[in-house]
């Protein structure tokens, strides 16, 4: 059968064509890249490197700080998105806007705030030091940084969700005696906690591939580094330093890789009854 | 239980939705509000669940006062238009879910939950449909599921918003019948909004016509056709 809306066959190819070559050149390459790098000088350097203090210690440091920021921002994302769309009140189009301001912003603006803020010469800087508290090139920093970058993901993903359920079954719940509590955990929860996870996993995934801001707040104190940071130093080291780098990289990649493939699980379980439903 | 709203004046932003409505539901009654879509009908019946607050005016159940109290305090039976079953619960979590949010200390226990389920679902004749989502049901069998998930609660007063509204004109007479016999049985103090004035007439004890926020004319099937009161109810009746 014809149908109207059909492109010509060579504006198909044309289009499918341009964003293979898209997905090869920018995805498939650099990760062929960052196997056959890492892997060059054979598997003992491969793992030697992965068994060196640097490297444990960086991985060690990102799955702490995805472990700290990815919790928090959930927590955020839900109440922000609970906010917007349960509540009515002014300013709520500009609280929607600012939510988004990480998106817009260079996460190495982001970094330097807080540098200005909680560093030396920074507004807390003095207060933070007669106290004993050090958030720049610490845990803390790092955690400040990456939750600044990642905080929209969670929040973003679910107030159009919330938004299309609208707030019948609530009110129902409502009537039938349930208090806030019960509301929340019997009925709203249940019909979010996808998009809720599908949010922790966006705002994970790029909490653990963070730089910008994350370098400016942990500078390059030894133990205080995460992954794409080591990965950095490696590249700029001397002694066989880009083996190294790629070697590090590897794991982050097999770290997005997991994420990726839960991902995918994740809308397969969710499309797929739906998709049941239709027919 | 009779429940009574006086001077009720309720606007949205610029948009006056009722104005200055008084109303008393006597006990066991069986009341209809009918008018046009707009008329505030539908913004009394969630006034009176508690679902909306009014900007003026009092709302009192058995003679005391609940203006002040919330929905989830009230707990009045409430059927929505378009059911508002819970989604990702069976037919049989959505009956029990009035019993499951009780305080724990009036919580019944497992039996009693599963004994008071199966009486509702005999009541609304889906035996056997305890496992089914609602997306597995018909519209009519979802309205019962909702009635039965109001009724679960033991509520003093059921109020249902346009409750036959998205059914086809079948299923409607059906369920039309249903609700009048089990008022017959039950006399449970219920208020219907409705759109259709066969089925306010044919339903209710009394009728409360709306129109512009403003009822013109309370009184029963028989009192309305002879003698309504000004030209809306004559023209909104065609009498």
């Amino acid at each position: 059968m014809k149908r109207a809306t059909t492109d010509h066959w060579l504006v198909r190819y044309l289009l499918i064509g341009v964003v293979l070559a898209f997905i090869v050149v920018f995805l498939a390459f650099p990760v062929f890249v960052i196997l056959y790098e890492a892997l060059k000088l054979g598997l003992q350097f491969y793992f030697s490197t992965l068994g060196e203090h640097q490297s444990r210690s960086a991985v060690r440091m990102t799955l702490l700080v995805a472990l700290t920021v990815v919790p928090v921002n959930t927590l955020f994302g839900v109440c922000a998105a609970w906010a917007v769309t349960h509540f009515q009140f002014k300013g709520k189009a500009l609280l929607i806007s600012l939510i988004e301001i990480p998106l817009w912003v260079s996460p190495v603006i982001g970094g330097l705030v807080f540098a200005l803020i909680f560093g030396r010469q920074g507004w807390l800087g003095p207060w933070l030091d007669d106290h004993g508290i050090q958030v720049m090139f610490a845990f803390p920093g790092i955690v400040l940084g990456t939750a600044f970058v990642t905080f929209p993901f969670v929040a973003r993903g679910l107030i159009p969700l919330m938004q299309s359920q609208g707030s019948a079954e609530e009110q129902a719940a409502l009537t039938l005696g349930a208090n806030g509590w019960q509301l929340f955990w019997r009925v709203s929860f249940p019909k979010i906690k996808w998009g809720v996870l599908y949010g922790m996993i966006l705002c994970n995934a790029r909490a653990m591939g963070e730089f910008g801001a994350v370098s400016i707040l942990a500078g390059t104190v030894d133990d205080k580094m995460t992954m794409p940071l080591q990965v950095e130093q490696y590249y700029l080291s001397m002694d066989q330093g880009l083996s190294k780098a790629f070697a590090l990289a590897s794991v982050l990649l097999l770290l997005s890789a997991v994420t990726l493939v839960v991902k995918i699980a994740l809308e397969w379980r969710h499309l797929v009854p739906s998709a049941r439903r239709l027919h | 239980m009779s429940v009574a709203v006086q001077n009720i004046t309720k606007s949205f932003g610029a948009f006056p939705a009722l104005y200055d409505v008084s109303l008393e539901v006597k006990t066991g009654e069986l009341l209809a509000l009918l008018g046009p879509s707009g008329s505030g009908k539908t913004t009394l019946l969630r006034i009176i669940a508690g679902l909306e607050l009014p900007d003026s005016g009092l709302v009192s159940f058995a003679g005391e006062d609940v203006t002040d109290k919330s929905a989830y305090e009230r707990k009045a039976g409430f059927v929505f238009q378009h059911y508002a079953l819970f989604q990702h619960m069976n037919v049989f979590e959505n009956i029990a879910f009035g019993l499951r949010v009780l305080p724990r200390r009036k919580r019944p226990n497992r039996e009693a939950v599963t004994k008071r389920v199966g009486d509702l679902l005999q009541l609304i004749q889906l035996e056997g449909y305890e496992k089914r989502l609602p997306s597995q049901l018909s519209g009519g069998q979802r309205q019962r599921v909702a009635l039965a998930r109001a009724l679960a609660i033991e509520p003093r007063v059921l109020l249902l918003d346009e409750p036959f509204g998205a059914l086809d004109a079948k299923v409607r007479k059906d369920l039309r019948k249903w609700l009048r016999h089990f008022h017959e049985r039950t006399h449970l103090t219920s208020l219907f909004v409705t759109h259709d004035q066969d089925e306010a007439f044919e339903l209710a004890d009394r009728v409360v016509v709306f129109n512009q926020g403003r009822i013109q004319q309370i009184g029963s099937p028989d009192d309305l056709r002879k003698n309504p009161q000004n030209d809306f109810v004559r023209e909104f009746l065609e009498v």
